[in-house]
């Protein structure tokens, strides 16, 4: 992956051909050995005015005739890809698979850019009507607090934790800690989430590289089985959920992969999760069965989520303080699992993690899609 | 050039043997203020946050019967006063404005008639965003060095305007400085070296027309200010061989309390050197006056054998860079009011009488 951040001097194509690079030394392989890719990006076309971005990709990477395919599903889209991608390969069509998610945000303004990104939500009777992401997501919050007495410390507590992972990784958009000080005192944006509550605008691309499992180990020493993925829908708009103090999606999603890797919740070691907003990761940790309805606020703020703890969330610094390159998101949640098994992440290395699994959510709670990731010995 | 061969008095390449200087300086400010808690107030923000965060507390507003024009005019005949020159002795006069009171007609020439330099002059006026001072300055330094001319005189002076509820209101303000370039043996202040740093970064721009600028946000950052102030300092510092601790001022073009504040620290300033110069969180950001009216601040209380270091931004965008020696002649600074006579000469406003006087009203 790229560092995620504000990169005036790169484009799109700079960005998301440096992350493919990347991958394919990583995986030893030259670009003759790929035979189809898939991109994960939310929304090119209204932030840079590029629309056939897998055409662009397959050109700028040298990788004609080769198909690639875009994906989009809002801030999930670059694990619908990576599903897209593992369909692709476990099914016998196509046996190496490139799959990566790439997004740059900082060519317009701020104002322009919240616009653009609350079509992840209903144009027509959310976004039309006022609300962008972060009110729909203080709506969440705020209900939250009151079905389940949590905090604002508790809600702060969740970007404190991925800020310090973040100065652990020297891709991560923000390399400063902060206090839960900082983040109550910083600026409201929609009450009660205030600017450190919420992931910032990022530009940057990841990429992972795919093959059957039975020839995976010609390439690296450490390859990563993937065993499970699941993605499921819900109402596009908040208000027709059952509930909004959580995301049914999610639940439906992480159910059906543990199901399929045949593992508990106790088991996973390590997760990466949607944290778009401090209420998302409570709410996530949550869905994911990690803590029990309504617990989440209390775990964070006890440190029961970080590296060293009960269950380490978001050691990459999640999307708070890696940064949220939306399409990318998705892959570089895939790729920390994926350093996290390998042994590969450093100062953030959870030790003994054998099982992994990344959560990624689009909108506020339509599509939600769930990985799970072994070690193979 | 090679490291090591910078003379005194060369240019981007050239060598001159006739070094050039400051023969005089003058500052002027407009007394009316507005705080940034009363702007704050009308649009809702939080004025701790606007005060700690921009660095600006108050910003000077020129009063309705005030432009570019007669700010420079005030600087200029305090100018002239400090050589103790006859204005006929002026060979050329540039006005480097954003907000000249024609898009034809030009600022020089009123300028020029005001303080009785008319009619054996040249003259034009200069636009670069904040910069077009300073790059007034160099082109008088070209036409005395080469001799065309016995002394120029070049102004940076703006009264621009913030958008209303932009960011920017807070920080734009209005204010001039007018310096004549002479020989050195007359100067209060030599200019040893100068070095420019240009790009062409659209961070900030107003089209023929529009009432007020626009701007590119966060982009108006690194890839502006940051990157031209940065390498304009570092290129003239390496061409002259120096370093940081070689001087005793700088003076960074400053469009807010925080951005000089920062780029003094990636340059290893210490916060010491920059405070005399850095004015934007008293009178704001006067645009084409901002570093000019910052060094003569500092002119107004250096001490023969000092020596100043300037670095100009202009949106669009570039840097100008000077390496400045105060010499012996500094007591004739006397001649003149200093810039601290003006900046604290105050009457606040409140927001009706200041949308009034810069004429924010629509159908005024």
């Amino acid at each position: 992956m790229t560092k995620f951040g504000e990169h005036w001097e790169r484009g799109f194509r700079d960005l998301v051909t440096e992350a493919g690079v990347k991958a394919l030394e990583d995986a030893g392989m030259s670009g003759a050995e790929i035979s189809a890719g898939y991109v994960g990006t939310m929304a090119a076309g209204s932030l840079i005015g590029q629309e056939h971005t897998g055409a662009l990709i397959a050109d700028y990477m040298g990788l004609n005739p080769i198909p690639i395919t875009r994906v989009e599903g809002a801030c999930a889209s670059g694990s619908l890809a990576l599903r897209q991608g593992i369909m692709a390969v476990a099914s016998g069509m196509h046996d190496v698979v490139v799959v990566g998610g790439v997004e740059k945000m900082t060519d317009l303004d701020t104002a322009e850019v919240s616009e653009i990104l609350g079509g992840a939500g209903d144009q027509e009777w959310e976004l039309f009507l006022g609300a962008t992401f972060p009110a729909l997501y203080a709506m969440m919050a705020r209900r939250y607090m009151h079905d389940y007495g949590a905090t604002e410390e508790m809600l702060a507590s969740v970007a404190v934790k991925n800020h310090k992972h973040g100065s652990m990784n020297p891709l991560a958009q923000f390399q400063n800690e902060i206090t839960i000080q900082e983040v109550l005192d910083s600026k409201m944006v929609s009450d009660p989430l205030k600017i450190l509550d919420c992931s910032p605008l990022t530009d940057g691309a990841a990429a992972v590289v795919l093959a059957p499992l039975d020839i995976a180990k010609k390439y690296t020493d450490t390859p990563i089985e993937i065993v499970a993925s699941a993605q499921a829908s819900d109402t596009i708009t908040l208000h027709n959920r059952d509930s909004i103090t959580g995301v049914k999606a999610a639940r439906i999603a992480a159910q059906a992969a543990y199901k399929q890797a045949g593992v508990s919740p106790s088991q996973i070691k390590v997760a990466e999760v949607h944290d778009c907003f401090t209420i998302a990761e409570l709410m996530a940790i949550e869905d994911l069965g990690f803590f029990p309805k309504g617990k989440g606020g209390e775990a964070s703020l006890n440190g029961e989520t970080q590296i060293g703890a009960k269950i380490p969330i978001n050691t990459s610094g999640g999307l708070k303080a890696a940064g949220h390159p939306v399409g990318a998101t998705g892959i570089k949640q895939a790729v920390e699992i994926a350093w996290q098994l390998q042994g590969e992440a450093g100062k953030r290395q959870v030790s003994g993690a054998d099982i992994g699994l990344s959560h990624n959510v689009g909108g506020s709670g339509a599509t939600a899609v769930v990985h799970i990731y072994k070690r193979v010995n | 050039m090679e490291a090591g061969s910078w003379k005194p008095g060369a240019t981007n390449g050239k060598q001159s043997d006739s070094m050039v200087g400051i023969v005089g300086y003058g500052a002027y400010v407009p007394k009316y203020r507005i705080k940034s808690e009363v702007i704050a107030k009308v649009w809702g923000e939080d004025p701790d946050r606007i005060k700690n965060g921009l660095g600006v507390h108050e910003k000077a507003v020129a009063s309705n019967d005030e432009d570019a024009a007669t700010l420079a005019v005030e600087a200029a005949k305090i100018a002239i006063q400090r050589a103790g020159i006859s204005p006929k002795k002026l060979g050329a006069l540039y006005v480097g404005s954003e907000s000249h009171p024609y898009a034809v007609k030009p600022t020089a020439t009123i300028v020029a008639e005001a303080i009785g330099a008319t009619p054996e002059l040249t003259a034009a006026d200069l636009e670069f965003a904040c910069k077009a001072g300073t790059a007034g300055i160099q082109m008088c330094m070209g036409l005395v060095g080469s001799g065309m001319v016995d002394y120029g005189m070049a102004i940076g002076t703006d009264t621009s305007q913030g958008r209303p509820g932009d960011a920017l209101e807070y920080s734009t303000g209005c204010g001039a400085a007018a310096y004549i370039i002479g020989k050195d043996a007359e100067s209060l202040a030599i200019i040893e070296d100068t070095y420019s740093y240009t790009t062409d970064t659209p961070d900030f721009w107003r089209r023929n027309g529009a009432d007020y600028p626009s701007h590119g946000g966060r982009f108006t950052g690194p890839p502006g200010y940051f990157k031209h102030v940065k390498n304009a300092t570092l290129g003239l510092l390496k061409k002259m061989n120096g370093k940081v601790e070689d001087y005793d001022y700088f003076i960074f073009h400053q469009p807010n309390g925080k951005f000089p504040r920062a780029v003094a620290k990636m340059l290893g300033v210490p916060n010491e050197k920059i405070e005399e110069g850095l004015l934007t969180p008293y009178i704001g950001n006067t645009y084409s006056g901002s570093s000019p009216l910052g060094l003569a601040n500092v002119l107004d209380v250096a001490k023969a054998g000092d020596r100043i270091f300037v670095t100009s931004f202009g949106s669009g965008a570039g840097s100008d860079a000077f390496s400045i020696r105060v010499t012996d002649n500094i007591k004739n600074r006397e001649r003149g009011k200093p810039a601290s006579y003006f900046i604290e000469q105050k009457e606040y406003l409140d927001y009706a009488t200041y949308a009034k006087y810069r004429r924010k009203f629509k159908g005024m």
